[in-house]
């Protein structure tokens, strides 16, 4: 017996604003475009929207971000669902989520899921938004301030400190993370909107400059301006919108904290062991049915750590998994077909769950690719914050 | 013309909670809490267990020994205070009583580090602060 959530609901409507280093607009007003689009590719009106989910990227720390006002600059009265919601990269597969249960449950008819970010400012390295307790002055308090006081900034840190753990414990390497951008920037030369579409080698990775070893430049992800909005609908409303609905077969989270202490070892391990378990129950399907994955991929190696807690290898061999190139064009499991956040833009969660609505409705021209059964992540955190879902054109 | 300052490290304030292990920092001793109900010891400074939620623990000397647990050498330019030193590296050290720290090994090349190498507590000292960083034992 099927799960009773299984295609119960759908993703009917996407807008997204221009991204990449786009400039003049605040992000409660490239909120706005992406909301106005989405609506508009639903068949819908604005009174017909009963739900708001907001989540602001980075711009939600350091300032400017979208959150519940947002609900006002839109004139949306009557909402029956509103939150302002937060769990890093895994925000938009959450909002998804929450917009399905509240659905099923009749609480809402048509929910709005809105992402919405601003770090880039003309002029400025496109670092700088991420550099964390860089930008603070002054001196940090008590233990809080002992990693920044040995140097330790950014994202990028964590990352560059997981991917380390898994190449010392499991030998993988960097022609392994190499194959996955080199890959990923193929598929973003056959998308019309990504922000880097000329091809890259091997030799192009391996010469890239150092961020912090064992990352290379090209082993991280895009920084971009923009935003981008897809509407839930349930399945008896998606079957008259204009658009081929994109139904939702599961969905999973797994957060399995870091206690930072023997025994464990997130920097390997990953919430989305968990959310994988919950999601392919719900979905009633394993790793072998899956035929694309549209993957959170902040970095190559979140990409491998994501495939092996997913099953499609075992722990530890994410990287002779990926190393044939069978991600990439031609290859035998398509993943990150609009060149992902390494090459295509970096919408947090939002840049796997719109490429996974493209290709959901066969929308993906050159770069589409059997979409029977779509595998879409969302990671935030340093691996610390999972959530998926597992999307179809079928209803059942 | 006097010479501008030469950019500062973000070094830490000292706060209430943090006091044991900032005193013991510049004594030279290597101070971690234990939880007294579930023995589990963490790097300080929290009231509550987060193995068990018992808010009763103890200050507690470690060893100062420990292996690396994982590690990386950074060369993005983030905070002035580090421009000089770049690359540096970066290290999350896992002590012998279990809980992990993250801070920088010295007496090592960078080149030189591995996952799994035996290292031990070298206090930097600066005017009110001292450092806990690691050297291979």
């Amino acid at each position: 017996m099927p799960h009773p959530m299984r295609g119960a609901t759908a993703i009917t409507g996407l807008g997204m604003t221009p991204m990449g280093r786009i400039y003049g607009k605040s992000a409660t007003e490239l909120a706005a475009d992406a909301v106005r689009t989405a609506i508009a590719d639903a068949g819908l009106t604005k009174g017909d929207i009963d739900g708001l989910l907001i989540n602001p990227g980075i711009t939600g720390f350091t300032g400017g971000g979208i959150s519940l006002p947002l609900q006002n600059y839109l004139g949306m009265t009557n909402l029956r669902l509103l939150n302002h919601m937060n769990a890093a990269g895994s925000t938009a597969a959450q909002m998804v989520q929450y917009a399905a249960l509240a659905i099923n449950a009749g609480i809402a008819r048509h929910v709005v899921c809105v992402f919405a970010d601003l770090p880039l400012s003309e002029g400025k390295s496109a670092g700088g938004a991420y550099g964390g307790a860089a930008r603070n002055p002054g001196r940090p308090q008590g233990m809080a301030g002992l990693a920044p006081a040995a140097g330790f900034f950014g994202a990028n840190t964590g990352y560059a400190l997981a991917a380390q753990r898994h190449m010392a414990l499991y030998g993988t390497n960097h022609d392994q993370l190499g194959t996955i951008a080199v890959g990923q920037r193929k598929w973003a030369g056959m998308s019309p909107i990504s922000q880097m579409r000329d091809p890259i080698t091997m030799e192009d990775y391996h010469n890239s400059r150092w961020i912090i070893e064992p990352l290379h430049l090209l082993d991280c992800c895009l920084v971009s301006n923009g935003a981008i909005a897809v509407i839930v609908s349930g399945a008896e409303d998606a079957v008259n919108m204009p658009q081929p609905p994109v139904y939702i077969w599961g969905m999973g989270q797994g957060h399995p904290g870091d206690p930072a202490r023997h025994g464990f070892d997130p920097e390997t391990e990953t919430g989305a062991r968990i959310a994988a378990e919950t999601a392919y129950a719900m979905a009633g399907v394993g790793p072998e049915d899956v035929t694309q994955c549209q993957l959170y991929d902040c970095y190559t190696y979140t990409v491998l750590v994501t495939l092996e807690d997913y099953g499609f290898c075992k722990k530890g061999e994410g990287g002779a998994f990926v190393e044939d190139g069978k991600l990439g064009p031609g290859g035998t499991l398509p993943t990150n077909t609009g060149g992902g956040e390494l090459s295509g833009y970096y919408m947090w969660g939002m840049t796997p769950l719109s490429e996974a609505v493209i290709q959901g409705r066969g929308q993906g021209g050159q770069r589409q690719v059997n979409n029977d059964v779509i595998l879409c992540t969302g990671n935030g955190g340093m691996l610390s914050y999972h959530a998926c879902l597992v999307l179809s054109p079928n209803r059942s | 013309m006097a010479e501008a300052a030469a950019p500062q490290k973000p070094l830490p304030q000292p706060d209430e909670a943090s006091e044991p292990f900032f005193t013991g920092a510049m004594e030279g001793r290597l101070m971690i809490m234990r939880c007294t109900a579930c023995g589990v010891a963490r790097i300080p400074s929290r009231s509550h267990c987060d193995n068990c939620l018992s808010p009763d623990f103890e200050w507690e000397e470690a060893s100062g020994r420990g292996t690396v647990h994982t590690f990386g050498v950074m060369h993005q330019k983030y905070h002035p205070g580090f421009f000089d030193e770049l690359p540096y590296n970066l290290a999350v050290i896992e002590l012998e009583e279990g809980p992990r720290l993250s801070t920088n090994l010295v007496g090592v090349e960078n080149s030189a580090i591995r996952v799994g190498m035996p290292v031990v507590v070298d206090f930097q000292r600066y005017d009110d602060v001292a450092l806990p960083k690691f050297r291979p034992a």
